[in-house]
């Protein structure tokens, strides 16, 4: 039995307006309104929307046989739900039908993965907590930013409790192996993996209508064909693509939405089905470990994470923006916190890569920049800006060790309570039984501040709104223990 | 292959881009092999570099037959030119120049320079020019700039071989549009006359184009390159602040390169950052006007001028600078920014300049976008790896500009006129 996993991205960065040095310090807002808007608009119209509507079209007249996996960035997501209302309706629509699943990310599109774990670990839940408010349902797979894929990266996804990691199928990991399998990762025995087809995902993505292909015109039939004649034990076909691909890259006049409409008939005369990533983990089984020390992703020819951090403008600018991740985890300022994530999105370094010099088109199809250097200077601009901003928060004069030190302690609080809890006890086990009727009293209220913090926790990532509630018991506590 | 040139500047006496322009291409055209090339030039010094072509000076070849033996020869033109060729020349003289004043060879004086009689100056070259190509045999002729174009229309008549006329600049960058009708009806003349037109950007071949009324199959861009550094150059220290950085301005101070916008960003940059200065290095008609804007915007303390570079200053001014700025309102090519990156400075250039069109690690600016060229110069000075990026990538990029390529492809349009 064959199946087809098909996968689409979406994804939109808040583009930067033109931010000049003037600014920094007196204006804080960043972002370029108008052509947000106008992109956004464009691509739902052009792509999204209809795209929508063909793979409802597609399930419904397959009967439920079609199924399909999205992953939407949370700054995306933002977007639409103020500039394009309808596609999240239009979304939910094809999530009752049961044949769609939600794939989990970071919330900012980021490369927190390589940068910092903490905040890795935050923006992915961020983003779960979102999809499941949209959708209803709680993401089981994880795929990363730009498909972005190491073994350390898969040891914390495996952490957090994921079944599947999805990822790019670079022929300089698998050397000769098949992407059409399971694997496992080596640092995650648990987790399966699912590996990008390149080939036929860029015969779609890239190849469909370009004339002087020797393929062209490529038909549904045609590409089944392709599927069905893979070796017999080749069980899984993963399609990853962007979705912007049907009506945007491919536009609707190549045909790409027939072609895609015509998919489900094909397949199914050659026994071949569709699959959820959730279906596909289930159902099969890893057949090697792969290991991967240096990360990968989905992007140019190199597969690297080169696009985003080749040359040294990239490097410093993602640099300084994760040297006050700490200390933005401890602000609790709302817009702080939104321009934090929007700042995060990798696209801000796509933008500064200078390896498409070569040939611009490619480069320039998605910057908003007409050069590396511009999209350099107008992106520290900004982040000088933010960084002046969280430097209001917590002033310079206090060193980052100290604030280590003060994150520490408030973190290790709820043990240190604890401790002294028994301490106390003890202590006043030893005082006498006489005075057995006090400390009865008080315990049903400790227990009802511990439990409030921990809530506090869950549900905003803000220790320093944590700090009176926490410190205060501490206090008393300490009081206590030195009667 | 052979190839008759007519120039007017030859390095080490030159007077702006062209002479720079003409030797580099010529060298580069050398450089690619089975050329054979006759440069003619006004008037040679004796001490150009010689080996890849052969310098004829225009000052040199009689018009008049006069009987003049050999030692005479010799002890006059030795330095420059080899008395057969005089002799060989001498036995072209196509015409009576008696009219015109020659000396006791037959030769006319030239200056070779933008004196005021330059018309005059042209018309006696192009005379000049009968001799030579009726003496030199060649399969093209190829004109540097207007000043030529007569000379090369006068040696194609002659000789019946294509004409082929290199655009270093036209009239229409050098007077913002008030164009010398004088000037034009030479440029024009020439365009008409030529078998293809090689301009130095696409800039420049647009105004060909659209100023001139030339059909656009018969205009070609050839980019210019530069001369790798000279190793006494590259050894060049300066000493530096490291508490200031310095932003040049280096050229002409004239209208033609935007002098007013570069205090224009100064005064902007440094009502937010102190540790900077800006230094205008050059002269020009526009310089006192420069010196009263500065004080007008009251940054004089931080606004320097250093009056006429030449030679080696100007090197020793690039060496000491972090940032490069050339706010051409018009440039057809524009050399200077490419000799910058050569010893690692940023550049910051107008989209309006002919280089910008090969460049990819410089800032690129509209020459009247003040503020982006203040944004890009902030960015400059205050994030290290901006600096760091276009210094290592600027270096890199330019040492890959080389004459040979753009000599090879005016070969390839030389066989194309000559339909080889």
């Amino acid at each position: 039995m064959r199946t087809i996993c098909f996968y689409f991205q979406i994804h939109q960065p808040f583009r930067l307006k033109r931010y000049r040095f003037f600014d920094i310090g007196n204006d804080h807002y960043y972002y370029d309104d108008f052509n947000n808007e106008e992109i956004i608009r464009r691509i739902a119209e052009r792509s999204y929307l209809p795209a929508n509507r063909a793979l409802l079209e597609m399930i419904e007249d397959s009967g439920n046989k079609f199924k399909v996996a999205f992953s939407i960035s949370g700054v995306a997501l933002e977007q639409l739900e103020m500039y394009v209302p309808e596609f999240i309706d239009s979304m939910r629509d094809l999530a009752k039908t049961g044949c769609v699943e939600f794939l989990s990310e970071t919330y900012a599109h980021s490369l927190a993965s390589l940068a910092d774990p903490e905040e890795f670990i935050n923006q992915v839940k961020a983003h779960d907590d979102k999809i499941e408010l949209l959708f209803g349902q709680r993401p089981k797979v994880f795929r990363n930013t730009e498909l972005i894929y190491s073994d350390d990266i898969a040891a914390m996804v495996a952490s957090m409790g994921f079944k599947g990691i999805i990822t790019e199928g670079a022929k300089h990991i698998l050397g000769w192996k098949s992407p059409n399998y399971l694997y496992t990762p080596a640092t995650a025995p648990k987790v399966k993996l699912l590996l990008k087809n390149y080939k036929l995902s860029d015969d779609i993505t890239f190849r469909f209508s370009n004339y002087e292909w020797n393929e062209y015109p490529l038909t549904a039939d045609k590409f089944m064909g392709w599927i069905g004649s893979l070796p017999e034990s080749e069980e899984v076909v993963n399609l990853f693509m962007t979705y912007d691909t049907l009506g945007e890259l491919q536009s609707a006049e190549t045909g790409i939405f027939g072609f895609m409409k015509a998919l489900p008939r094909f397949a199914a005369d050659k026994g071949i089905t569709f699959s959820t990533p959730s279906e596909v983990i289930s159902k099969l089984k890893p057949v090697d470990v792969i290991s991967v020390n240096d990360p990968i992703s989905w992007a140019d020819e190199e597969r690297d994470t080169s696009a985003w951090l080749g040359n040294i403008l990239q490097k410093e600018a993602y640099e300084k923006l994760y040297s006050v991740a700490e200390r933005v985890r401890l602000c609790s300022d709302t817009r702080l916190k939104q321009d934090w994530n929007y700042l995060q999105a990798s696209d801000h370094f796509y933008y500064m890569c200078t390896k498409h010099f070569a040939d611009g088109a490619v480069h320039s199809h998605y910057s908003p920049y007409d050069s590396a250097y511009e999209a350099f200077t107008n992106y520290m601009n900004v982040l000088s800006d933010f960084i002046v901003r969280v430097e209001e928060q917590f002033p310079d004069s206090i060193e980052n060790e100290e604030l280590n030190a003060l994150i520490t302690t408030i973190r290790n609080q709820a043990a240190e309570i604890e401790v002294l809890k028994k301490e106390l006890a003890s202590a006043k086990a030893n005082a006498g039984e006489a005075e057995e009727e006090k400390p009865v009293k008080k315990a049903p209220a400790k227990k009802a501040t511990k439990k409030a913090a921990p809530k506090a926790e869950a549900k905003e990532e803000a220790p320093v709104e944590e700090k009176p509630a926490k410190k205060a018991p501490a206090k008393k506590a300490t009081k206590k223990a030195s009667k | 292959m052979k190839a008759l040139m007519f120039g007017w500047e030859f390095p080490p006496h030159i007077l702006g881009g062209l002479g720079t322009a003409s030797y580099g291409l010529t060298k580069g055209m050398h450089k690619c092999g089975d050329m054979d090339i006759t440069f003619v030039i006004p008037k040679p010094w004796g001490d150009e570099e010689k080996g890849f072509a052969n310098i004829i000076g225009a000052n040199n070849t009689p018009v008049v037959w006069r009987d003049v033996d050999w030692n005479t020869v010799e002890n006059q033109i030795g330095n420059t030119m080899n008395p057969q060729t005089y002799y060989d020349l001498r036995n072209n003289i196509y015409a009576d120049f008696n009219y015109i004043h020659t000396n006791n060879l037959g030769c006319i004086e030239f200056s070779g320079r933008y004196a005021d009689n330059i018309l005059e100056e042209i018309n006696n070259y192009s005379i000049v020019a009968g001799v030579i190509a009726r003496t030199v045999p060649c399969d093209v002729i190829h004109s540097h700039d207007w000043l030529t174009y007569p000379a090369g229309i006068h040696a194609k008549q002659i000789t019946g071989k294509p004409l082929v006329i290199h655009v270093h600049a036209t009239d229409f960058d050098r007077s913002r549009g008030n164009v010398n009708p004088d000037v034009f009806r030479i440029e024009k003349d020439g365009m008409n006359y030529a078998d293809h037109i090689i301009t130095v950007s696409n800039l420049t071949r647009q105004t060909v184009i659209e100023k001139y009324g030339i059909s656009p199959d018969k205009v070609t861009t050839v980019h210019n390159a530069v001369e790798p550094m000279s190793e006494e150059i590259m050894a060049i220290e300066m000493p530096r602040n490291p508490k200031e950085k310095v932003v040049t301005f280096l050229g002409r101070i004239t209208m033609q390169k935007g002098p007013e916008y570069f205090v224009e960003v100064a005064a902007q940059v440094l009502r937010k950052t102190n540790n900077v200065r800006f230094v205008m290095a050059g002269s020009g008609d526009m310089m006192n006007k420069m010196i009263r804007l500065a004080a007008e915007r009251d940054i004089a303390d931080k606004f320097q001028f250093t009056g006429f570079l030449r030679g080696k200053q100007v090197y020793e001014m690039l060496k000491s600078s972090d940032v490069y700025m050339m706010p051409s309102v018009s440039e057809p090519f524009g050399i200077s920014p490419l000799e910058a990156m050569q010893v690692g400075v940023p550049s910051i250039i107008s989209k309006q300049s002919g280089c910008a069109e090969i460049l990819n690690n410089v800032v690129k600016t509209d020459y009247w976008d003040v503020d982006a060229m203040a944004d890009a110069v902030y960015s400059i000075i205050t994030y290290p790896a901006m600096y760091t990026h276009m210094k290592e990538e600027g270096i890199r990029e330019v040492n890959e500009i080389k004459w040979e390529y753009a000599g090879q492809k005016v070969i390839d349009i030389y066989r194309k006129v000559m339909k080889w």
